[in-house]
């Protein structure tokens, strides 16, 4: 019986691979945790949907450029991202669009042409793992990105944290203090294409999101204040990792889908019987 | 009054949302440690003063000058999210958020100003609690506690009381006069004419343009009501 148990949960991380997607999803969850609560409570969960999607053009030209080269994919990704986010921010600013509808636009765009893009050198198989990932293939420089990222999104959170919560919660009084609300909203946004484009490779970019989104809404079910929220959101995260993986060993299911999909249990059970706001709270108390 | 120089002086003020005038010909100034009520009809440019004063609301005409050192600015409720998850100790807090920073810890005495003002509005009790329990009434004192911490000379409060229940609003007024008491100049919107009658000495009574304004007697006259009755039908005194 230990025995069964050893071999299912445990032994599969012996190979190196398995190993380092492990450690991959680890380290995506710690920096990409707080990044998503901060989508959540800004309201802002579409946007972050609509930048995973932009990403792709950029990831394109550089897998045009240099083929399969993650430093080459992820530069482009990043500067994708970006640009599609400054532009949506311009739109808004100076015509009747509001930001959510001028990102909606520039995002699909982005998709389309970044599709048109991989399919015109690249096979099908390339474009799937584009737009899938395969957390499988994660060697050691992509463990280092990924490092880099997240240190780089802790350190930026602690030191921001204070005003941008307080920009958050309530911009008008943060604005009648003399606080500029909108060098927090840039940095903010490229902490979010940054998580995004370290978790592409891993979970593609049409999962990418995922990781960061779903463990954050269901951590607002279960903790009330800032930290065990995102203290909740990556455990939810990790957790969703681990089974993923072994979920996608033991079945042979493409890692992404799979990762997400047991994020999405946990989404469930939080619906349904989550500490605060729940169903079973508004049904049983 | 032993200081009688102008805190905030408006001259020909104008602002407009797009092609709509809002407020029009404003002049005239409010005195340093006056306590004011603005008064007027809905859609009479009230908010939109204070806006105007905090520069949210650009000017189309006109110009103002404000010689307090700190301004401190109370909007209306509804433009806060409940379900933020805060505690009201941390909400609080951000009160100090000029003196302390980005990234530096609270030192002592700032702990026990935050600890003073939460009892002044009698929420220390629920120092840890969140955000999401309190009512409507607790999270205004929550806001005053917070505005106590700011210590500014100008402070503008927009309709501090809607939907406030009687014994809140009787509290937090004794903390508005305790602010008038120590010379700081309030300029509050209100609503409820006995209350600005019983608690302001001056009033300012808004309907785009200056209907009246001075001292509170000779402003809320029969006469000036029924001219903005007149003017307005939407004019509701709660």
């Amino acid at each position: 019986m230990l025995q069964m148990i050893y071999d299912f949960f445990l032994s599969p991380f012996h190979y190196l691979f398995l190993k380092r997607a492990l450690i991959g999803c680890f380290t995506l969850s710690l920096g990409s945790a707080p990044v998503g609560i901060f989508l959540v409570l800004r309201r802002m969960s579409l946007m972050g949907d609509a930048l995973s999607h932009a990403v792709l053009p950029g990831v394109a030209v550089g897998f045009l450029l240099a083929g399969l080269s993650l430093p080459m994919m992820s530069l482009g990704g990043l500067l994708a991202g970006l640009l599609v986010a400054l532009l949506a921010g311009v739109v808004s600013r100076f015509t009747l669009l509001q930001e959510d509808a001028s990102f909606a636009g520039f995002f699909l765009i982005s998709l389309a042409f970044g599709v048109m893009i991989v399919s015109t050198k690249g096979s099908n198989v390339d474009l799937i793992h584009v737009l899938f990932g395969t957390i499988l293939s994660v060697d050691a420089l992509s463990l280092i990105l990924i490092g880099a990222v997240t240190t780089f999104t802790l350190f930026a959170i602690a030191i921001i944290y204070r005003p941008f919560v307080l920009e958050c919660f309530d911009p008008v009084f943060f604005k009648s203090v003399g606080g500029h609300g909108g060098i927090y909203h840039l940095l903010f946004l490229f902490l979010v294409v940054a998580n995004l484009v370290v978790a592409f490779q891993a979970l593609g970019t049409l999962m990418a999101l995922g990781l960061m989104m779903i463990p954050a809404i269901s951590a607002r079910l279960w903790a009330r204040g800032i930290l065990t929220l995102c203290g909740t959101a990556f455990l939810i995260s990790f957790l969703s990792g681990y089974f993923g993986l072994l979920v996608s060993y033991h079945g042979s299911f493409p890692s992404g889908p799979s990762i997400i999909l047991i994020a999405g249990v946990f989404y469930v059970i939080s619906i349904l019987f989550g500490r605060y706001g729940s169903l079973r709270t508004h049904f049983f108390s | 009054m032993k200081n009688a120089s102008p805190c905030l002086t408006l001259l020909n003020l104008e602002a407009r949302y797009g092609s709509h005038i809002v407020l029009k010909q404003i002049t005239g100034s409010f005195q340093t440690g006056s306590l004011t009520a603005i008064v007027g009809p809905n859609g009479g440019g009230k908010s939109t003063l204070l806006k105007t004063l905090m520069k949210f609301v650009p000017l189309s005409h006109g110009s103002f000058l404000n010689t307090a050192v700190k301004t401190a600015y109370l909007p209306q409720r509804s433009q806060i999210d409940l379900e933020f998850p805060l505690t009201v100790e941390e909400v609080v807090s951000f009160g100090l958020w000029k003196e302390v920073g980005s990234v530096r810890a609270f030192k002592k005495n700032q702990r026990e100003q935050i600890c003073a003002a939460l009892e002044a509005v009698g929420m220390l009790d629920h120092k840890k609690s969140h955000l999401q329990t309190l009512s409507g009434g607790q999270l205004q004192r929550v806001l005053f506690a917070r505005l106590i911490l700011q210590n500014s000379d100008l402070i503008l409060l927009d309709e501090p009381f809607t939907g406030i229940d009687s014994k809140t609003t009787h509290d937090l007024m004794l903390i508005v006069k305790k602010w008038h008491a120590e010379h700081r100049t309030i300029i509050a919107v209100l609503h409820d004419l006995e209350l600005v009658k019983r608690h302001f000495s001056e009033t300012l009574l808004l309907s785009t343009k200056t209907i009246g304004w001075g001292p509170t007697k000779t402003v809320l006259t029969p006469e000036s009501l029924h001219k903005i009755h007149v003017c307005s039908h939407s004019f509701t005194f709660a």
